[in-house]
């Protein structure tokens, strides 16, 4: 390694232009004769909509354009797609309701868009909304999955009837319930994975421009993947032909995996702006994110594990109703079964499991994939029922995990993942040494002697990352391959770029890939620029989510360094006069091995473009390109443990020791690996103590604010202790597993154990506010 | 309309804008001063902070008709020349930003903290005092290291003035 290479914590490369205010969002792009868009939204949660009188808008200062649903339908613009075909057990195809951009007839979520208006300002333009009436007529809605599964329950789409999505289920039902009927103890838990809002603190927004003369559009998008946008956006939605259509995602603030999906307001936009024939500009406040952003999580589950008189896993039955919202977004029908129901197995040796998925549409904001997306459903599932096994069965939670930890690698689980590599005993073991485990009941006791409650609880999490071998999800139903693309330019002048369909939107991309071509060459990382998230640029690309940039991103720039280094070799021993065998790169030259013969870098990139003096029949130039497509999904796994103090009169809990050990295989750059760590801790603790989208029975969102959606602040979490364990991911040529979402998917469940822990009952649901932990404890005083 | 004079990281600015107008949509919009963020409607994430008169304000709060004559500085109005303020390069050397949307505001805040706090701070204190700062990336964790950092920073440059 060097100072600057794969394992060094290298300063990032983006951080001047963020420190000094000069990075680049899209609501910073100013382009002359700019209009500004606002949307009208439905106040209702379930409406038809009789009328649109836009007349007196039009007459407003600075009105360009209002623009109705109806004149999409016009326009023949394509409703939204649910991108991943999941089918019921019994063989029929899920039910999708049609989702147009803007509603023409009927609203079915509050903040649903019926029409825009464009002005030359945003004041003019909000102003002008004001004077937009639009005409309900009020339908009755259900907010919450039981409401929606009732019989007699008012009906979302005529599509799906009763409110069903889809009825799935994976692994063996016979073979579990004999697996059940043998057991020696069943232990059964009933939860809730709240829904939580994503919140990535740049709002969406879009500028869309379009070049009459050329019949081209550039569209400026706060997007995770800006050639899947143009994909869908040409393919399904008929605005622009993917070659007339440039998609630019430039700096992003934070993606969380609600930059993922095309949203009705970017589509509108992009069909605005040729509509008007002026540029358009929609950014997004916070409301309109809480409104529309596509919301993560709402699960309800019942889940039994089933133990042998030792203390083994016979088998685990889980039943989950996942809520969909009012529409099926863009990977909505993978996150509840593919990336949860797959992971179900954790890190144990289960012979058999069934999982049945509901998937229930409810009046209610589109549910789709958020940082972790499944996994962190899963992995709650899985460590509670774990931590309430153990105290059922009276055995130490460590203990009982690791009698139960799969340890022959590879391990093929009855629920599809085959886990390639991990060493789940050793991330524990490091866990319970750093909280110092064994001190735990000294600690307890001080605590209860100064009238305070301690609990301690595990989560010893997996996650499958790495998305995603094209073919194994193609076969389960996604509309796209899942590899990725990356160019390697040498220029004449021996300076590097990488072209790399990978979307940095806080990953710190600009450093970490330039440090592994600075490993691999010897040379500096300021020698190498990142080039992403611009359509022209790059020629394609799957983005950035699940975790997939290290692993399959940066494989892919692996393979075109090495078809570099392999002509820039033929190259060097051409000049030097030497059998190619024997050059090797070292500090950004290209040596005769056992000599002083040497080249540098730039002079051979400087003979590949002047081609004077090339061997025989080569081209000139030096630049390769490679498409990498993984074999498997990779594992990344850890053991965390939260330790919590809690105050019996106000209820509230302190978070006074969190440990995170993590498993990623190979490190690329520690610091930002251990950052990403910290950003999904505290994600993770939010949904355990703070987080919670609410709607009231009439499907009116009530925490449609900061003010009254608890976002974790710096004094709700506490500093962290995170360390790893190594296992290389035999997987991928540089054996990284990935990171981006493993504090998210582990932390909740250990939060709660602890929680669960210090009250000495099970009896509390996440968020476990202090009113809510305050509560616990007056029915457990009640109870006694 | 009113028009204001304000002064700007240092330049003299004369702006007529409408009664509405606030702060961080004149330093956006007006003078182009995009490191300055908006990142909610409610003056709670502090995305938006600036200095004005040297205090840390909620620019999303604050109408520009209220603040005729006032000394305003932005993020892009902290370091000297190529030299980053203390808090910028503490920032960048702890990896107490990831994104970078709420960075500008995380800066401009933690600069009056430790102004307020004259260099003395402790964990408990950065927490309690970033309240008005959301961050939805780093978990805090980098964040808190760097202001500590750079109050360390601040204090012996001050010395050394
Ligand atoms: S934008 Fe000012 S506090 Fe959020
Ligand atoms: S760095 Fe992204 S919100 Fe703070």
């Amino acid at each position: 390694m060097g100072v600057e290479g794969i394992g060094a914590r290298v300063a990032r490369k983006e951080d001047k232009r963020f420190i000094t205010g000069r990075g680049r969002y899209v609501d910073d792009v100013k382009i002359v004769g700019l209009t500004h868009a606002h949307f009208i939204r439905s106040p209702h949660a379930h409406a038809k909509v009789k009328g649109i009188d836009a007349s007196a808008a039009k007459d407003m200062p600075g009105v360009v354009d209002v623009l109705t649903a109806q004149q999409l339908v016009d326009d023949k613009i394509g409703n939204l797609i649910c991108g991943w075909a999941v089918s019921s057990k019994d063989g029929t195809p899920m039910k999708m309701g049609a989702w147009p951009a803007m509603a023409p007839d009927t609203v079915r979520f509050v903040g649903q868009a019926v029409a825009v208006v464009i002005a030359e300002t945003k004041n003019q333009a909000k102003d002008a909304a004001e004077a937009v009436v639009v005409t309900y007529e009020e339908l009755p809605a259900v907010s919450s999955m039981t409401a929606a599964l009732a019989s007699g329950a008012p009906q979302l789409h005529p599509e799906a009837p009763g409110n069903v999505v889809y009825d799935w289920a994976i692994g063996d039902e016979k073979l579990t319930n004999d697996a059940f009927s043998k057991a020696a103890n069943v232990v059964s838990l009933d939860l809730t994975n709240n829904r939580l809002v994503p919140n990535a603190m740049e709002p969406r927004a879009a500028v869309a421009e379009y070049d009459d003369a050329e019949e081209h559009f550039t569209l400026h998008t706060t997007s995770q993947n800006p050639h899947v946008a143009r994909l869908v956006l040409s393919a399904f939605y008929n605005i622009a032909q993917e070659h007339k259509l440039r998609v630019i995602a430039p700096d992003v603030g934070g993606g969380f995996g609600s930059k993922i999906f095309i949203y009705p307001e970017e589509m509108v936009a992009l069909w605005a702006s040729k509509k008007v024939r002026r540029p358009v500009k929609w950014t997004g406040d916070r409301t309109e994110a809480f409104l529309t952003d596509a919301h993560g999580r709402d699960h309800i589950s019942h889940a039994e594990m089933a133990f042998d008189a030792n203390n083994r896993i016979l088998g685990l039955r889980v039943k989950t109703h996942a809520n969909f919202g009012a529409y099926m977004s863009l990977f909505s029908s993978s996150v509840p079964t593919y990336l949860y129901a797959t992971l179900l197995s954790g890190q144990y040796n289960i012979p058999t499991i069934y999982a049945e998925v509901m998937g229930v549409y409810t009046n209610t904001t589109p549910v789709d994939a958020y940082r972790g997306a499944g996994r962190p459903e899963a992995s709650y599932l899985v460590e509670r029922l774990m931590e309430t096994s153990a105290r059922q069965l009276k055995v130490d939670p460590a203990e009982l995990r690791r009698i139960n930890f799969v340890t022959q690698f590879p391990h093929q689980t009855p629920v599809i993942m085959a886990y390639d590599i991990g060493d789940f005993g050793a991330s524990l073991d490091a866990a319970l040494k750093a909280i110092d485990y064994a001190g735990f009941p000294a600690r307890k006791a001080k605590a209860k002697a100064a009238g305070k409650l301690r609990g301690l609880g595990f989560s010893c999490y997996i996650e499958a990352c790495g998305i995603a071998p094209s073919k194994a999800v193609g076969s389960l139903g996604a509309g796209v391959g899942l590899w990725e693309s990356a160019e390697v330019r040498v220029n004449p002048v021996g300076t590097i770029e990488v072209l790399t369909g990978s979307h940095s939107h806080g990953q710190g991309h600009e450093t970490t890939f330039a440090q592994l071509v600075a490993d691999r060459l010897g040379i500096s990382v300021d020698q190498v620029q990142i080039v992403h998230g611009d359509t022209d640029k790059v020629q394609f690309g799957m983005g950035t989510y699940g975790s997939r940039s290290a692993a399959v991103g940066m494989s892919a720039i692996f393979k075109a360094m090495e078809k570099v280094e392999a002509k820039a070799k033929k190259i060097a021993a051409h000049l030097l006069e030497a059998s190619e065998g024997d050059i090797v790169i070292e500090n950004g030259e290209f040596k005769v091995a056992g000599t002083d013969k040497a080249i540098a870098l730039p002079m051979v990139a400087l003979a590949a473009y002047t081609a004077h003096n090339l061997p025989d029949g080569m081209e000139p130039g030096l630049k390769e390109g490679a498409f990498y497509d993984p074999t498997n999904f990779t594992f990344p796994a850890g053991a965390y443990i939260c330790e919590v103090e809690i105050d019996p009169g106000t209820g509230k809990t302190d978070i006074v020791d969190f440990v995170a050990v993590d498993d990623f295989g190979r490190l690329i750059n520690p610091m930002i690996v251990e950052g990403q760590v910290h950003g999904g801790l505290a994600q993770g603790i939010g949904q355990a103590m703070l987080e919670s989208a609410i709607y009231d029975d009439n499907g009116q969102p009530v925490t449609a604010s900061f003010m009254d959606y608890a976002m974790p602040r710096a004094d709700d979490v506490p500093s962290f202790r995170v360390s790893h364990t190594t296992t290389l991911c035999p997987g991928n040529p540089l054996g990284v597993k990935g990171c981006g979402e493993a504090g998210a998917i582990g932390s909740s469940p250990a939060v709660i154990n602890a929680i669960t822990d210090a009250l000495g009952h099970n009896k509390i649901e996440m968020p476990a506010t202090p009113g809510r932990v305050w509560e616990a404890l007056q029915l457990q005083q009640a109870a006694e | 309309m009113s028009t204001v004079k304000l002064t700007v990281n240092g330049k003299s600015v004369s702006a007529t804008v409408e009664d509405r107008t606030l702060l961080v949509h004149l330093l956006r919009e007006n003078l182009n001063l995009t490191g300055t963020h908006v990142g909610c409607d409610t003056s709670q994430c502090g995305a938006c902070i600036v200095h004005i008169d040297g205090k840390a304000v909620k620019s999303c709060t604050t109408l520009v008709g209220q603040i005729d004559g006032a000394n305003v500085t932005t993020i892009e109005g902290i370091a000297k020349g190529d030299q980053l303020h203390p808090m910028q390069a503490a920032f960048r050397d702890n990896h107490g930003l990831q994104c970078g949307y709420c960075t500008p505001g995380m800066i401009m805040s933690a600069i009056d903290i430790v102004n307020r706090h004259a260099g003395d701070l402790d964990e408990e204190t950065v927490r309690h005092e970033l309240e008005g700062n959301i961050c939805r990336c780093t978990g805090y964790h980098n964040i808190v290291k760097s202001v500590l950092d750079a109050a360390g920073r601040m204090k012996v440059a001050q010395a050394a003035e």
